[in-house]
Formats: structure tokens, C-alpha cells, sequence
């Protein structure tokens, strides 16, 4: 007689070292975990409730310019290196991981308008207001030797900003004209002019290298070709844009900051609709800066606080401030999309997690698992009203949360008088106006 | 003079000379006339032959004529044209030569302009120019639209985009582009260096060059897989065989034989039709196996099971039967086949004819498309198959019987049925209502009052919903009927003899239903309880004709039911309103009523308001306890008294909100707690609930396999802490970027553009 034994492989529960986890045997029959989306319901509550708890995006405050930092750029070739430019003509170079200042220099009297590197991360080049463009190196002098520039061109007018070429030896400056430059010659070879007004930008586009972008005082952006030395288009918004940025990932889209609160993403070959309109800030928008991802962007605002924002969404998903920062006017995300930088008039350029609650350093792989896990259920349960309001809820200084308030009511006020106009008027004779419409005033060939 | 005479010689000599050096194109001023001034210039050339005399100047003198080629005294050049100007030439009339087309042509074209055109203005010109660069740069950029579609849609994106080449240098690569930079290293090195270690090894020695190109790794992981699916299929059939093997069943072998013998059969005849001569053999061994089996006992009734089968023949029929069977089964194996020869016949003769073989060798040449015998269909074989499927199908019965007989369901199932029978006679009705399209105006008015009088049941019976919760579909249709019966007049308009035996049968359900109702619910309405017992009389006074009778009631209930919905919308206007309707009204009405023939609106409703009124009610709660205290087990049930001890009434809820409104459901299940955590609108990008509660439903590691769970939470960008992402590249997404740099491209100098150039450029910029 045959007689059936029970009899286990070891190796089905076992542990080689003792380092393994327990092997646990799951069923995964359905009726045996019942209650499947209240369950995880439950879990992205959690999710949730400590994604606020963790919410720490603070890290460093590098202190140690006199005046106001007025600009800033990131070393294409090592993310530990920044650069900021204050407003009484100093350089400063910064390294963070020690989260020190590992070079200081004199380059300008008066403000440094505008910093900008190389795209081989071997010099950068600074403009200030004493008409001057430098090109300094990146490594420090030897000991003994000056701190001097590599070349100095000393121009007729003041330059207000510094964009390096992607690949190429080119550089563009802007002041009362787009000038792109030589790095080898000490005249422009090519000046492009489109109306007189002080620009107050130029920035190359990434992708397509030989496009350029500007904005200028006059309200407008203007678009710039290199190759053919010719401006393509402008665009009229409502106010002033401040600064413009290109999507590091899309070739034809760039943002502007303007100083209608507003910043506006536009299609380079669509300018008579902006793509979205992002508004969230409660003053003038001051810089802008693309994630290298292209998916969101940073802003910085005279309402002394930076917000991050979808390309996509209208509305902001985080905004950082502190009792301390001031003025916000320069703005940078790290080359790795991990952190972002912030100069702001109080003289402090301030680092901070691009994701607030993300836990820096190596995750285990059970760590990234739970974190991803967490992170799809927040997505999966957004718009359930508890969660929503949870990880939606941020503390404002009460400036802010005043102006919101009062911009609200402001713009409904607003909306209803258009309301009442159209009611009240022969129908089809006054149409409302889109959001996206509204702002520009008018796109000039 | 002397000097000058010997001078002047000189000159002459040199002059001849110079004519002769020069080439023929040159035009010689011959007129040389005597006076001062030529002395002079006799004197100056005489100076230059002399000066040129030790020949290194003489190319100088060349030049000389120069001047008398440009200034031609006709002031025509006549360049070109190789020719010389003789003075006969210029006494004839002047006619077309060639050298004068040149000039001409272009004094035509001179002539035919008129007035050069103005340049355009500077700023409509930087204009054109603006926009054909638009068009031109955005035309450059529109090659990233893909790219940046697939992007934004990407499930995943991983960046750097751009992974470094992982490429595998060999280990000499590697050690030759390596100094040695601590002192430790370079004590290795010179240690290694003292001992002659093969520095430049060849990176591989043949014996390895010829691994390598041996075999790629592409084919063998393909050779690889190909076996591993060679296993796998093999020991799926082994496996397979093995299972069918280890079936016990008589039946199931028997009927895989005739399956098998079957097939082979077939296999057969496609063979004589393919290869005559591969068949041919096949009938060969065919007979062999017939001398095999002659040779063998198989099948002689001398085996055991035979000889104790032959004890039992006495007494049991079949025993003797499967005896008899068995031999005449020999005698169909060992009858030898009559014309073997002759296949090339005919099929229909050949199925005649074939051999017979017994089971021993089907089982082997099944496979090697060998005949079988066991084709044959005689009667007796085809009986035993009838018996077999009809043993297969018997299991399956009883269970459909018992499923219908438990009392529980009875009640839906029938009803359901009826719902059916309802469905089908609408159809027909419909049909019927075409052909009798003249009369609804008739009809209309002796319907209306049935259908008031039906609507004050139907409120009735709402009330009785309301009060008691305790009726049962079954009612509804008892109450109809006897609104029906009513009216028998109507009815016999109504042509549906056609399907007779099916309405028959569910009429007889009906009555059942009806009986049921009544047993079940004390509290019927009268009107129907009477309704039902008037009928059984009618139907037992009426006899012969009843069945057709009642298969018209049933038929009108349908209908009344379908004309009920209207009437119950115009509740509160009175009757005379509608004896005033016009008669496109009417028609209208007909129509409407024609599409929604059928709907029994109001029953669903009932029933479902029904279902919700029980749904909402507090539950007793039954505590007792089988075998608690008396004796248990099959069959037994606790008692009466203990039951009614142990069950605990569930108090009476607060009233319904809907209690006093008969045609509306008012849902109490709502939960104002949970409504707190609940999406109350549909949020934007979803069109309907649907999609977002598909979305809600993936759930995560608990209910998902690891990979499963890996997929669903896959986040959807990825980046490295510590690489600096670049901006997208032409590269990387497989464009070719410009050769030129963007520095050697510009273009300093826009050119001028006259009109002509602008129209050109706008239609352009137009396509």
C-alpha cells in the first residue's frame, strides 16, 4: 500500500542567509481580502496625512553675499557648483555639497545683471552694469596670481543680460539690442533689433540651439533666429515679462514670467494663444526656471515666495517660503531635478527639495516600492474630497493668504460684471473672452 | 648724326622685329608720320631696344600697345571678334556681323526696360524676411511634434534619456589607457615590468576568435529556445498520454477508439486520393494484422472473462449477448477482404469492401494513417453510441431538475419565464396591431375605462406595498387579469392562434401563480381573489373553447399593461379631455403607444420598489441553535417553540419617506458619514462614472502578484540622484542634428528685395 506523504522542499522556506526576508506564501484569492478599495482608500489616507508630515523641502541657506543676489546659474558639467551674481557687483562661486563659498570675486561695479557658463563648464561669463562683459575661468587662480578675467569687452551700452550657446562658442547679451557674440572676437557678430526698448532677457533655446528667445520692456517677447540674423516673431502680453525660459525637453515651448502675477507657456509657433496660463502668485513674477525633466517648472515672485507648477496645470502643486526670504528674484532647478535654488533680495540663496517630502539619500528597494506605492495612490484617490483637501493644504504667510483672498474676490467680482454685460446686452454682440485670450494683446510678424 | 643714323638703323631693325614678336590680333597703328614730336618718341623707343637689347626687359615693350587696343576711333570696341578693321569695311553700309549682335542685344535689352524698380521699403522688407524665417524655423520645429507626443504619453520615462554606451573593452584596453598613480601601483608595475609580463598580449587567441564567431548570441538563445519548446511539448504529451492512460472508464476508451478509428478512416481515403500506392500498402498490412489476428485466441470466447461469462449465459441475457458480440466480432476481424485489388474503383465501393483489423493493430497505425475497421457502421454500433451519449447527458439532467424543483427559485424562474412568453406574444401583437391599424379609434374608447378602473387597483395595491410590505409580483398580474376578464368582448379581436401550445402552458403557470398568491398572501385584494374564482368557473362552464379564451386574456393583460403608463401620466386631467382628442391625436398616440408597446413600466417599478422597500427593512435576527438541547442532526429542525424563543424581531424601522407616494422610490440607504469621503462630481478628464471607478479598482500589493503590483505603481518619471540630465538631442531620439554649426550659418547680410522677390516670397510663406 502506497502510502502519501507530506513532504515541503526546503528550499521553498528556507532562508539562504539570514540577512533574507521570511518567505511568506500569499493567496491571493480575492474573497479572502475582501474590502479592496476601502482598504486602500484607508492606505492613501495615510499616504496622504505623512506626505504632509514629511513635508520638509528646506535644506541650506548659503549666506555670505553683501547685497542682493540678482542672479544665478548651475555648471552644466558638475551639480555641485553655483554660481550667483549680487547686486554690488559680486561673484560668488558656490559649492553644495559643503554648502560653502569656495570663491568670491569682484567682476562688476554695480549689479551683475547676468550670469551665465559655458556650456563646457570651464568659464563662465558675467555682465554688469559698468557696460562690461567678463569671461572669467572657473577654476580659481593659483596662489599668487590676480583674479582677473579671461577677456573683457567693454561695450557702449549696458548689457541687462548673458545667455550662453548650447554647444558652440557663441554667446547672446541683450540690453539695447540682441548682440550674439564670438567668444573669439570683441565686436558682435550679429546685432538684431526689432523696435527700440531696454531687453531685459535673452535666453538660447536648448534643442533647436540657433533659436532665441527675448523680452523686453515694451510688454513683448520677440523670437530670434541666430542662423538667419533675423527676429521671427512678438508677441504683446498685457504687462512686462520678465523673464523667459525654454522647456529643456519640448523644443518649441517656452514660459514666460510676467509681472500681471501670471506666467504663460507658450507654443513657439502658436503665439496668439498661450498654451496655459499658470497663476497661483500674488505679485510680479520675477524668474523662471524649467525642471531638466520638462514636466514642471519653478517661479519666483516679488510675493517672497517660489512656486512649482506643472507645465501642464494652471495651478501650482507646491509653493516654499520662509519667515526670512524676501523678494524672490532669481530662480534655479538643479541639473539632476532633485533640488532648487532660490536668490532673493534678503542676500541668501536658499536650497530646496524640489519634492518636499522625498527622502534624500539611497532608498532600499522596499523604501522605493513603498514610496511608489504611496505615490499612485495619492494619484488614484486625488480627487476623493479628504485627500484632496490634505495634500492640498499649505500653510501661507498671511500676506499671501490675504492677497489670495482679496485676488479672488476680485476676479469673481470681475467675472460677473462680464456676465451682466453679455446678459444684458443684444446677445452675440460682447462674447466672453478665454482666460488664455485675454492676456495677449497681439502678435506682431 | 652718325651715331643717330646707326640709331635710327637699329631702330628700324627693331621695329621689324617687334611686328614680328607681336601677335597678329594686335592692331598696328601704321600712319607714322614724320615731326618733332615723333622724334621724340623715336628717341624714347629707341632708348627702351636699346635698354632691352640684353632681353630680360622685352616683355615691357608688349605693353605698349595696349593703349591703341582700348581706343578705337570708331568707339565700338571690337573686342573679341579677332579681327582687324580695314578701311574697306568701314566704306560699305554697316551690316549685321557678328561682332555688332553682342552690342545690339544689349542696347535691346536696355531699350525694353523701362524703369528699374524701387527697392521695397526697409521695414516691409525686414517683414518678409521675418516671416519666411518663421515659416522656416517652425517648419524645423515641427519635426519634434512626435517626439514630443510620445513623450507626454509615455507610461515611463527614464532620465538621462541618453544611457551611456555600455561597452565591453577588454582588459588590455583598459590597462594600456591606466598609469599607475600611487606608489603601491607603481611597485606592482615595476614588479610585473621586472618579470616580463606580456604587455601587449593579442587581446585574443585564435582558439577564442573562433568561439566567438562560431555561433552568435542571437541563434543561440534561439536554438536554446527551440529546444526548451521541444521539451516542453514533449513531456506535455507524455504527460497528456499518461493521464489518458490512468482513465478507468470503459465508455471513454470506447469512444476514443471509435474516435481514433475514425479519423484513421479519414486519413485513408485522403491517402488512396493522394498516394495510391502508400494506400496500397496500408491495405497490405491491413491483412497482415487479419492473419494475426486468426493466429491469436483474442476474441474466441476462450479467455477468462469469456469462460466466466459463459457460466453466467445461463441466466443473464447480457452476458450472453456480449459473448455472441465478441464473436462476431471475430468473424468481422478474420473476414478477408474480398477485392483488395480493386481500389482504384471507387470510394463508395471500397468502404464496402474494407478489411477488417482488430483492435491491436488500429491502436498502432493509427498514426501512420493505417485503415480502420472499426469505421464500419452497423446498427449495432451505432445503438451502443446512442447509449453512450445518452449516459453522458444524464448526469447533466437530474441536476437541471433539481435546480428547478427547489421552491425558492421556483417562483423566479417562472416568472422569468412568463417575462419571456410576455416578450415573444408582444412581438406578434405588434404584428397583429399592424394588420389592424383601422380599428385603434374603436378600440381607444372601449379601452379607457379598463384602464382607469386598472388604475385604481394598481393604486390599491401601492397603498397595500406601502402599508404592509407584503405582496408579491404574482398579485399584480392576478389583479390584472381579472381587469382583463372584464372585457371579454375585446378580445376575440385579437387574431393569435398562431402559437398555441406555448401559451398554453404558460397560461396554466399563470394560474398557478395566481393559486400561489392566494395561499401565500391572506390579504389579496378581493376584487382579484374573486377575479381568479370567476375565471376557473368561466373556464369550467366554457370547456372546449376555455384554452382559447384564456389565451386571449392573457394576451390583453399584455396589452393593458402596456397601455397603463399613459393614463397614469394624465392623472389629474379629466376623462372628458380625452374623448375630446382629435384624431391625429389619436395618432400620434397610437404610435407612441406602438413603440412602447410592451414596456411594462409600472410592474418594473412596482417590482422594484418592492425590492427596495424589502432591501431597507431591519432583518430578524435568529439566534437559534440547531441540537442545542434536543436532538440534532439531518433532517431534524429545532422547534417551533425554541425558534420562535430565539428569535429576535428586529424592531420596526422609523416609516418610510415614499410610504404615502406610490410612484416614487426614495433611496434612505444614503450614508452621511461615508458621503464625506465619497467624490461627489466626476472629476474632469473622465466622461463617465464608469472610467473612474475603473480606475479606483486596480488595487495594489495585497490583491496583485509582485509583478502585477511592480507595474501598477510604476512611477512615471524616473531620475537618478547625481546625473544631470542634458536637453533632448536630435540624437537621442534618432533625428540627425545639422553638420553645420549654427556659428557658420549666420548670415551677415540680408539682400535687398525688390517687389517681384516680396510676391515670390508671400507665396511662399502662403504654402
Amino acid at each position: 500500500m502506497k502510502v502519501k506523504m507530506l513532504s515541503r522542499n526546503p528550499d521553498h522556506y528556507v532562508r539562504e542567509t539570514k540577512l533574507d526576508l521570511q518567505r511568506v506564501p500569499r493567496n491571493y484569492d480575492p474573497t479572502l481580502h475582501p474590502f479592496e478599495v476601502p482598504r486602500e482608500y484607508i492606505r492613501a489616507l495615510n499616504a496622504a496625512k505623512l506626505e504632509r508630515v514629511f513635508a520638509k523641502p528646506f535644506l541650506a541657506s548659503l549666506d555670505g553675499h553683501r547685497d542682493g543676489v540678482n542672479c544665478l546659474a548651475k555648471n552644466p558639467k558638475s551639480l555641485a557648483t553655483v554660481l550667483s551674481g549680487a547686486c554690488d557687483g559680486e561673484v560668488k562661486i558656490w559649492n553644495l555639497t559643503k554648502r560653502k563659498c569656495i570663491r568670491t570675486i569682484q567682476a562688476h561695479e554695480g549689479f551683475v545683471r547676468g550670469i551665465c557658463t559655458r556650456f563646457c563648464g570651464t568659464s563662465f561669463f558675467t555682465v554688469g552694469d559698468d557696460k562690461t562683459v567678463k569671461q572669467w575661468k572657473m577654476d580659481g587662480p593659483s596662489c599668487g596670481e590676480e583674479e582677473e578675467p579671461l577677456h573683457t569687452i567693454l561695450g557702449k551700452t549696458v548689457y541687462t543680460g548673458i545667455d550662453h550657446h548650447w554647444r558652440e562658442a557663441v554667446f547672446a547679451t541683450c540690453g539695447q539690442q540682441v548682440d550674439i557674440w564670438d567668444e573669439q572676437r570683441t565686436s558682435p557678430i550679429c546685432s538684431m533689433t526689432w523696435g527700440f526698448d531696454s531687453i531685459s532677457s535673452v535666453k538660447f533655446n536648448p534643442i533647436e540651439t540657433f533659436l532665441l528667445g527675448s523680452c523686453a520692456s515694451d510688454r513683448n517677447i520677440v523670437l530670434y533666429d541666430m542662423r538667419q540674423a533675423t527676429p521671427l516673431k512678438k508677441v504683446i502680453l498685457d504687462m512686462r515679462t520678465n523673464t523667459i525660459c525654454w522647456n529643456p525637453m519640448e523644443a518649441f515651448i517656452f514660459t514666460a514670467a510676467n509681472e500681471d502675477y501670471n506666467l504663460y507657456t507658450f507654443d513657439m509657433r502658436a503665439l496668439d494663444t498661450p498654451v496655459m496660463v499658470h497663476m497661483d502668485h500674488v505679485s510680479a513674477v520675477l524668474d523662471v526656471d524649467y525642471s531638466p525633466t520638462g514636466r514642471e517648472f519653478v517661479s519666483a515672485s516679488f510675493d517672497k515666495s517660489i512656486r512649482i507648477f506643472p507645465v501642464d496645470k494652471s495651478r501650482s502643486r507646491e509653493v516654499y517660503h520662509t519667515k526670512r526670504m524676501q523678494h524672490v528674484i532669481c530662480v534655479k532647478w538643479t541639473a539632476d531635478s532633485k533640488y532648487i535654488m532660490c536668490g532673493s533680495d534678503e542676500m541668501n540663496i536658499r536650497l530646496w527639495k524640489a519634492n518636499a517630502s522625498e527622502k534624500l539619500g539611497v532608498l532600499t528597494s522596499r523604501e522605493r516600492a513603498a514610496t511608489d506605492y504611496n505615490q499612485k495612490l495619492k494619484e488614484k484617490f486625488q480627487h476623493h474630497p479628504y485627500i484632496k483637501r490634505i495634500s492640498r493644504h499649505r500653510h501661507l504667510p498671511k500676506s499671501i493668504y490675504s492677497q489670495i483672498q482679496e485676488q479672488r474676490i476680485m476676479k469673481e467680482a470681475r467675472r460677473r460684471k462680464e456676465l451682466n454685460r453679455i446678459k444684458h446686452s443684444k446677445p452675440g454682440s460682447v462674447q466672453m473672452v478665454s482666460e488664455k485670450k485675454k492676456h495677449v494683446v497681439a502678435v506682431v510678424k | 648724326m652718325n651715331a643717330n643714323q646707326a640709331a635710327e638703323s637699329l631702330l628700324a631693325s627693331n621695329q621689324q622685329k617687334e611686328l614680328e614678336d607681336l601677335p597678329k590680333d594686335y592692331p598696328l597703328s601704321t600712319s607714322e608720320d614724320e615731326g618733332d614730336k615723333d622724334e621724340e618718341r623715336k628717341h624714347q623707343k629707341l632708348l627702351e631696344s636699346i635698354s632691352s637689347l640684353n632681353g630680360k626687359d622685352r616683355q615691357k615693350l608688349a605693353d605698349r600697345s595696349e593703349a591703341s587696343l582700348k581706343v578705337s576711333e570708331f568707339s565700338v570696341s571690337s573686342e573679341g571678334s579677332g579681327e582687324k578693321l580695314v578701311l574697306s569695311d568701314l566704306l560699305e553700309p554697316v551690316k549685321t556681323s557678328s561682332s555688332l549682335a553682342a552690342v545690339k542685344k544689349q542696347l535691346n535689352r536696355v531699350k525694353s526696360k523701362k524703369t528699374v524698380e524701387l527697392p521695397l521699403h526697409r521695414e516691409e522688407i525686414e517683414r518678409i524676411h521675418r516671416e519666411v524665417a518663421f515659416n522656416k524655423s517652425s517648419q524645423i520645429l515641427s519635426k519634434w511634434d512626435p517626439v514630443v507626443l510620445k513623450n507626454r504619453q509615455a507610461e515611463q520615462l527614464v532620465f538621462p534619456l541618453s544611457k551611456p554606451q555600455s561597452a565591453f573593452a577588454p582588459i588590455e584596453h583598459v590597462v594600456n589607457g591606466w598609469k599607475a598613480g600611487t606608489p603601491l601601483e607603481q611597485e606592482i608595475f615595476n614588479l610585473l615590468h621586472k618579470n616580463k609580463q606580456p604587455v601587449t598580449d593579442p587581446l585574443l587567441t585564435p582558439v577564442e576568435k573562433a568561439s566567438l564567431k562560431a555561433m552568435s548570441l542571437e541563434e543561440v538563445k534561439m536554438r536554446r529556445a527551440e529546444l526548451q519548446r521541444a521539451r516542453a511539448l514533449q513531456s506535455y504529451y507524455e504527460a497528456r498520454a499518461r493521464r489518458e492512460k490512468r482513465i478507468k472508464s470503459k465508455k471513454y476508451h470506447r469512444i476514443l477508439k471509435k474516435g481514433k478509428a475514425k479519423q484513421a478512416l479519414k486519413d485513408f481515403e485522403k491517402l488512396q486520393k493522394v498516394n495510391p500506392a502508400a494506400a496500397l500498402e496500408e491495405l497490405e498490412k491491413l491483412d497482415k494484422a487479419r492473419m494475426m489476428e486468426r493466429m491469436s485466441l483474442k476474441h474466441q470466447n476462450s479467455g477468462k472473462w469469456a469462460k466466466s461469462k459463459a457460466i453466467m449465459a445461463k441466466y443473464d441475457l447480457e452476458a450472453r449477448q456480449a459473448m455472441q458480440e465478441q464473436l462476431a466480432r471475430n468473424k468481422e476481424l478474420t473476414q478477408k477482404v474480398a477485392a483488395s485489388e480493386s481500389e482504384e474503383e471507387g470510394e463508395g465501393q471500397e468502404e464496402e469492401e474494407e478489411p477488417l483489423v482488430p483492435d491491436l493493430v488500429n491502436e498502432v497505425q493509427i498514426k501512420a494513417n493505417g485503415l480502420n475497421p472499426w469505421m464500419f457502421r452497423n446498427h449495432f454500433i451505432d445503438a451502443k453510441e446512442a447509449e453512450v451519449q445518452k449516459d453522458l447527458e444524464d448526469p447533466a439532467e437530474p441536476e437541471a431538475q433539481e435546480t428547478s424543483e427547489s421552491e425558492e427559485e421556483k417562483a423566479v424562474v417562472e416568472e422569468e419565464t412568463l417575462l419571456k412568453e410576455f416578450e415573444e406574444r408582444r412581438s406578434l401583437r405588434q404584428k397583429s396591431e399592424l394588420n389592424h391599424m383601422a380599428e385603434p379609434v374603436h378600440r381607444r374608447v372601449t379601452k379607457d375605462p379598463s384602464s382607469q378602473e386598472v388604475l385604481s387597483d394598481l393604486r390599491a395595491l401601492c397603498q397595500k406595498l406601502s402599508t404592509e410590505n407584503h405582496q408579491s409580483g404574482k398579485q399584480e398580474l392576478s389583479s390584472a387579469r381579472t381587469a382583463q376578464r372584464e372585457e371579454p368582448a375585446r378580445e376575440e379581436e385579437e387574431p393569435m392562434l398562431l402559437q398555441r401550445p406555448e401559451r398554453a402552458r404558460t397560461l396554466d403557470e399563470l394560474e398557478e401563480l395566481g393559486r400561489e398568491g392566494c395561499v401565500e398572501n391572506e390579504e389579496l385584494p378581493r376584487t382579484a381573489v374573486e377575479g381568479l374564482q370567476l375565471e376557473k368557473n368561466l373556464s369550467n362552464h366554457i370547456g372546449a373553447p376555455k384554452e382559447k379564451k384564456r389565451k386571449e386574456q392573457m394576451i390583453d393583460l399584455q396589452n393593458l399593461l402596456t397601455t397603463k403608463s399613459p393614463s397614469v401620466k394624465s392623472l389629474a386631467v379629466p376623462t372628458t379631455v380625452q374623448e375630446l382628442e382629435d384624431e391625429e391625436e389619436r395618432d400620434q398616440r397610437q404610435i407612441i403607444k406602438e413603440a412602447f408597446a410592451g414596456d411594462d413600466v409600472i410592474r418594473d417599478f412596482l417590482k422594484e420598489k418592492r425590492e427596495a422597500v424589502e432591501a431597507s427593512k431591519p432583518k430578524d435576527l435568529d439566534l437559534t441553535l440547531p441540537g442545542w438541547g434536543e436532538w440534532g442532526g439531518i433532517g431534524l429542525k429545532p422547534s417551533a417553540k425554541k425558534r420562535r424563543r430565539f428569535l429576535i424581531k428586529a424592531p420596526e424601522g422609523p416609516p418610510r419617506k415614499d410610504k404615502n407616494l406610490p410612484n416614487v422610490i426614495i433611496n434612505e440607504k444614503r450614508n452621511t458619514h461615508a458621503a464625506a469621503h465619497q467624490v461627489q462630481v466626476l472629476p474632469h478628464p473622465f466622461t463617465h462614472h464608469q472610467q473612474f471607478e475603473r480606475t479606483i479598482q486596480t488595487p495594489g500589493s495585497t490583491w496583485n502578484t509582485q509583478r502585477a503590483f511592480q507595474k501598477l505603481t510604476m512611477p512615471k518619471v524616473v531620475t537618478k540622484p547625481g546625473h544631470i540630465i542634458k536637453p533632448i538631442k536630435a540624437e537621442d531620439v534618432g533625428y540627425r542634428s545639422s553638420s553645420r554649426s549654427d556659428l557658420s550659418v549666420i548670415q551677415r547680410n540680408p539682400k535687398r528685395l525688390s517687389i517681384r522677390h516680396k510676391k515670390h516670397l508671400e507665396n511662399n510663406c502662403v504654402d
